[in-house]
């Protein structure tokens, strides 16, 4: 620091900085962007291993047998299901307590602010039924949780019976030290969300549920089983959850140990791994698997039940049967065993799943890229936005400096008014504002007097009023001050490169992926604007179409690529599926994105129209 | 002369066939109780009870001959002038929904309650002392019991035996929720047993299967209680008891038989020799016929057991012909008879800054109200929001008729609130209460491994209405599990429920890398805020450098000759 407090250093040192402003940028941006690339390579990434020693060391036999019986127990859930048209509660209850479990039932309702086209459902309501299995011995102060889902059609129905299978098995052992709850909800994330503002009474969005009767203590892991097939050919672990949240990395690790240990074959994001990190090929499977999980992680939403309940401090995961037309297969009694060795662990533990990582990047199940080795990626990229927010202040800074020398009359343009940058920024986040509560609001307006269903609505009115904002407000300055000055969007931009620096900062703490793909498509853009810069570009980084090129990669990569109008719908279903996840689950990503991004881009768009 | 009439009346309110005159100052009985719950599991009922025509609290008078009266336990009684101790183990919960109430309730975990006699001048050092002898005798960490854990209830715990003292200063209350009851615990409560587990009934605590159950307490109960109907004198009463409940799912494979051979892997062969009674019952209330006992006993008994009339098969140990082994036992379920009082509790809420507790009462009498006394001890550590307190039965206010709180010291003293309840019939009453999680030193936390912090049960007391008229009268020959508590009215018994414990997660650092963290944090604060705070109060200006000393010579001459200065 003493660099900094001598006056003649720091000059030599702004004097280096804003000379070379461009060229450093240009460099962080480039670094940052093949650091992160270079995540997936397997020599820079850690070995995965079980931190927590209850889980660890400790032998645990596994015994379950009865997958026959669950399957042959599928075909009867199957039947009740199709007789009840939805849920069989009754005999659900029943199977349940006549497998010496204590059963609850707990039913909700919930009105979408919208319909859901994709899973077609406007007025949800429905019934969620538990059964807890009482530890000896235990006083009810932890548990697990395990859940299936009840689908409609014929899928999950093995998930359900293997969960009932299990029930019975693990009814008749006495080593349980924590409850275990096994809960299958109806109206899958619905139902969770549901369930879990109910045992732990408490209301954020707007769920009218009955309360529940059963409780079993402090739920310290659950486990989600999703299984539609007699037979599977892998199994694949899911860990993203709301607001890209992840389970402690143990959880994974220990799903890993027990498919190494009972051989089958496992996957996340249903890649498997490949042992040829040295080849190209090796390296682009790496690397997709873990842009999977960026993307994924990056949209903030739920990709199974578990990811709901990790708002509650739970650490949970969702294990997904795949069957695919390889040779090698796994019968139920075997994913039973998987659960059963899971749970005992899991029921072994003498403090909560704390000492592993919670931040973490998996470019394959057994390798991981700890928060220590991915931020360095997004701080290269962040540095850009200060380093230009340096060059500003030293530029602005200059003229004013060379006023002290005697001349008087640079006063008048050195000091453009708070007014000139508190209008664009005060119009930007209103636009924000409108953009987060006009298109749920408006959408009846919409309706009556346009010939589109709700949904679409909703989502074309959200357009409408992004592509409005980008019309409103930029001429603001001119009005006030007649003409626009240098000066002035100078001091515009840096008021917007801080700001977007800070909010992208706190979003990376958050959620990294996402942090990192606004950065690399913002952060070019709002470093480089000025007055002269083509709208179109400007256009083309912006966030929406940051949204469309991520649905376009996605695709890209789990190798079910779309034409440009399929995407258009996706893009308009992903925006749907946003708004639904904010209103349902609370989920941030949409509110995140009106509120904050979408103005403050919108600032450096005002720069564009500045003269 | 005082002395022998107090004998002969012992002998003549007692039972028991062959007493010699040297044994007639004490005497033991015990007891068991089988109980089929609806559940399908076996509630297994032990209770040992010891009368001594002693006073320990006498002036002056040491004593120091002991028959069947644990040595151990009467010297802690006299030399802590101890007037009533409860104490208590429990491994696991009772399920009051599935098994209906218990003989004597227990909180998971270990529970303490003493009166000390009102000469105690020092209640809480004796206290202190009390509780590190007690865990010497128990083998349990009571010495964990200190003032930050400890209140003093003012209505909810009343003496039961003996005495009015109505003068909460005597009166301390504590429970170690955590407490892990096992095999070493359960060793030095059968060594107080006049037979050890040599004979008569503790021959079937074998602790593989004991701890091989769904609930297991074992508890010790001293009080002074009245000799005769007269209560010309006192005695003292030591009730030794445990319970168990067997789990039939896991062991039986489905099948509703059982015998005490499968339930203790042992069968009993003699009564203890110095037991003046020595029975078994076995419930057989619920579809009598369908029953099938063998031995069958020809020995049939009712009592009144919290506010329901039983029937009960009795097998008198004492009689040659009853040995045998009880076996195969057949029974039909009937439907589930709601217990009329219950009680359960729960944290809401998410994160780790607040939270609220919710503790829900059931009122299940289909047309009777009644009064409840709910009793809250909760550790400073949780730090109550007492005017969010709200009691609500039946989605409308009710307001308590009584509370009594004592708000917690940091580190001193728990919470202790009391209220007295009344509960509409057939209703839910709920009482909730917000908290602030309060940030630990860190050497207050557990170590490591630790599942959370624990806040003890919640005690609901209440005089419950009786479906049938109790019996007030006291009289010696009602079997021991139904004489515990004093009926004191016909119309209704008393019932004390605990709630679940709580585990409540506090927030805790990361320990497993304190180094990394406040080396981080030191060299973060210390090298980046300071220096810039630096740089951004300070002005800097560039410092002329001194001229030599012959351009100050040349420039004071130039000064006086008024010609321009060198620079």
């Amino acid at each position: 620091m003493g660099l900094l407090s001598d006056p003649n250093r720091r000059k030599a040192l702004t004097g280096l900085l804003t000379r070379l402003n461009t060229p450093i940028c240009i460099v962080c941006y480039l670094a940052g962007i093949v650091w992160f690339m270079g995540l997936a390579f397997e020599p820079f990434t850690l070995r995965t291993y079980m931190s927590e020693n209850a889980m660890g060391s400790t032998m645990v036999e596994e015994r379950f047998s009865s997958g026959e019986r669950a399957l042959s127990l599928a075909k009867e859930f199957d039947a009740h299901k199709r007789k009840a048209g939805g849920m069989p509660v009754e005999w659900l209850v029943k199977a349940m307590q006549s497998r010496g479990l204590e059963v609850f039932t707990q039913s909700f309702s919930r009105k979408l602010p919208f319909p859901d086209e994709n899973k077609e459902r406007y007025m949800v309501r429905g019934t969620n039924v538990y059964g807890i299995l009482r530890a000896p011995r235990a006083p009810r102060t932890e548990a697990l949780v395990i859940t299936a889902p009840c689908s409609p059609g014929n899928t999950n129905n093995q998930a359900v019976a293997l969960l009932l299978a299990l029930a019975q098995y693990f009814r008749n052992q006495i080593y349980w030290a924590k409850d275990i709850i096994f809960l299958v909800n109806e109206h899958d994330l619905i139902g969770t969300q549901a369930w879990l503002e109910g045992y732990h009474h408490t209301n954020i969005t707007e769920y009218i549920s009955g309360s529940l009767r059963g409780r079993a203590g402090s739920i310290q892991a659950a486990l989600s089983l999703e299984l539609s097939s007699d037979v599977i050919t892998s199994l694949d672990l899911v860990l993203e959850g709301l607001n890209g949240q992840l389970p402690n990395l143990d959880l994974a690790n220990l799903f890993y140990a027990f498919c190494q240990k009972l051989g089958v074959l496992c996957t996340i994001q249903g890649k498997l791994q490949r042992n040829d990190w040295d080849t190209a090929e090796g390296y682009t499977h790496a690397a997709q698997t873990m842009m999977l999980m960026v993307l994924k992680q990056a949209c903030g939403r739920s990709w199974g039940d578990h990811g709901l309940f990790l708002r509650y401090h739970i650490e949970a995961a969702s294990v997904r049967g795949i069957n695919s037309f390889r040779h090698y297969k796994t019968d139920a009694t075997t994913i039973g065993r998987l659960l059963e060795g899971m749970v005992r662990k899991l029921n072994n533990l003498l403090e909560r799943l704390h000492q592993s990582y919670f931040f973490y990047l998996l470019p394959s199940l057994s390798r991981f890229v700890s928060i220590g080795y991915y931020m360095p990626a997004f701080g290269l990229l962040a540095v850009i936005l200060l380093l230009r927010a340096l060059d500003l202040w030293v530029h602005l800074g200059a003229p004013a400096l060379a006023a002290v020398d005697g001349v008087t009359e640079a006063e008048q343009p050195s000091s453009p008014g708070v007014l000139t940058v508190l209008t664009p920024v005060v119009i930007s986040h209103l636009t924000g504002v409108a953009l987060y509560l006009l298109p749920v609001h408006l959408q009846e307006m919409a309706v009556e007097h346009f010939p589109v269903s709700e949904t679409e609505a909703v989502v074309l009115t959200a357009i409408a009023i992004y592509t409005a904002g980008l019309a409103l407000p930029h001429n603001t300055q001119r009005l006030l001050s007649g003409e626009g000055t240098e000066q002035g969007w100078k001091v515009l931009k840096l008021t917007a490169l801080l700001y977007l620096a800070v909010l992208l900062g706190c979003t990376a703490l958050i959620n990294f992926s996402l942090g990192f793909i606004l950065a690399v498509t913002l952060v070019p853009i709002t470093a480089s604007i000025t007055p002269a810069l083509y709208a179109v570009v400007m256009v083309l980084l912006s966030p929406a179409f940051t949204i469309l090129y991520c649905v376009f990669i996605y695709q890209e990569l789990i190798e079910a690529p779309v034409s440009v109008s399929e995407g258009w719908m996706l893009f308009l279903s992903v925006i749907s599926q946003g708004i639904l996840d904010h209103a349902l689950y609370g989920s941030l990503v949409y509110p995140l994105l009106a509120l904050f991004i979408y103005p403050c881009w919108l600032m450096f768009w005002n720069i564009l129209f500045w003269n | 002369m005082l002395i022998l009439s107090s004998l002969l009346l012992f002998i003549l309110t007692t039972h028991s066939e062959a007493l010699t005159p040297a044994a007639a100052r004490d005497e033991f009985q015990e007891e068991l109780v089988i109980r089929p719950l609806h559940s399908g599991d076996i509630y297994a009922s032990f209770q040992f009870r010891t009368l001594w025509d002693t006073d320990f609290l006498q002036e002056g008078q040491k004593v120091s001959h002991y028959r069947l009266f644990p040595k151990s336990l009467g010297q802690v009684l006299s030399k802590f002038s101890v007037r009533e101790l409860h104490i208590s183990f429990t491994q696991g919960f009772w399920r009051t929904m599935q098994w209906g109430q218990p003989f004597i309730p227990s909180p998971p975990g270990a529970e303490l309650w003493v009166w000390f006699h009102d000469t105690v001048s020092d209640v809480d050092g004796n206290w202190k002392e009390l509780t590190n002898v007690l865990s010497g005798i128990f083998c349990a960490s009571l010495n964990f019991i200190d003032l930050t854990n400890t209140v003093q209830p003012s209505a909810s715990f009343k003496p039961l035996g003996l005495g009015n003292a109505t003068d909460h200063r005597f009166l301390r209350y504590a429970t170690l929720p955590r407490e892990i009851v096992c095999t070493e615990n359960l060793t030095p409560w059968k060594k107080l047993l006049p037979c050890g587990s040599k004979a008569g009934l503790a021959v079937l605590m074998k602790s593989e299967k004991l701890f091989h159950s769904s609930f297991h307490s074992q508890a010790v109960h001293i009080r002074p209680i009245c000799q005769d109907e007269q209560c010309s004198s006192k005695a003292w009463e030591l009730r030794q008891t445990l319970n168990v409940v067997f789990d039939l799912h896991t062991s039986g494979q489905g099948k509703k038989e059982w015998s005490l051979f499968k339930m203790f892997s042992r069968t009993l062969t003699e009564a203890c020799p110095l037991a003046s009674s020595s029975k078994v019952y076995v419930d057989i209330t619920d579809n009598p016929e369908l029953f099938e006992l063998s031995p069958a006993t020809p020995l049939l008994g009712q009592a009144v057991v919290l506010g329901d009339r039983r029937t009960y098969s009795v097998y008198d140990l004492s009689r040659a012909e009853t040995f045998g082994q009880l076996r195969s036992f057949n029974l039909l379920l009937r439907d589930m008879l709601r217990p009329l009082l219950h009680a359960e509790r729960y944290v809401a809420g998410f994160g780790l800054q607040t939270g609220e507790i919710h503790t829900v009462i059931y009122n299940n009498h289909p047309y009777r109200a009644f009064p409840v006394l709910l009793m809250d001890s909760v550790p400073w550590y949780l730090q109550l929001y007492i005017h969010t307190l709200t009691v609500t039965s039946k989605s409308r206010d009710n307001k308590p008729s009584y509370i009594h709180y004592q708000p917690a010291k940091d580190r001193h003293r728990p919470h202790l609130l009391e209220m007295l309840i009344q509960l509409p019939p057939h209703s839910m009453t709920e009482v909730t209460v917000q908290f602030e999680r309060a940030l630990l030193k860190w050497t207050e936390y557990t170590p490591d491994p630790n599942h959370g912090f624990y806040v003890g049960s919640s005690v609901v007391s209440a005089l419950v209405p009786s479906m049938v008229a109790m019996r007030t009268n006291f009289t010696q020959d009602q079997p021991l599990f139904s004489s515990f508590v004093p009926v004191k009215e016909e119309s209704s018994y008393f019932v004390r429920v605990y709630t679940e414990p709580l585990l409540v997660n506090l927030p805790t650092p990361d320990f497993s890398m304190p180094y990394n963290v406040i080396c981080l944090t030191c060299t973060v604060v210390a090298v980046g805020y300071g220096s810039f705070y630096n740089l951004l109060t300070r002005t800097f200006q560039v410092d002329e450098p001194s001229p030599p000393l012959s351009k100050r010579l040349a420039n004071l001459i130039r000064r006086m000759r008024g010609v321009p200065l060198l620079t």
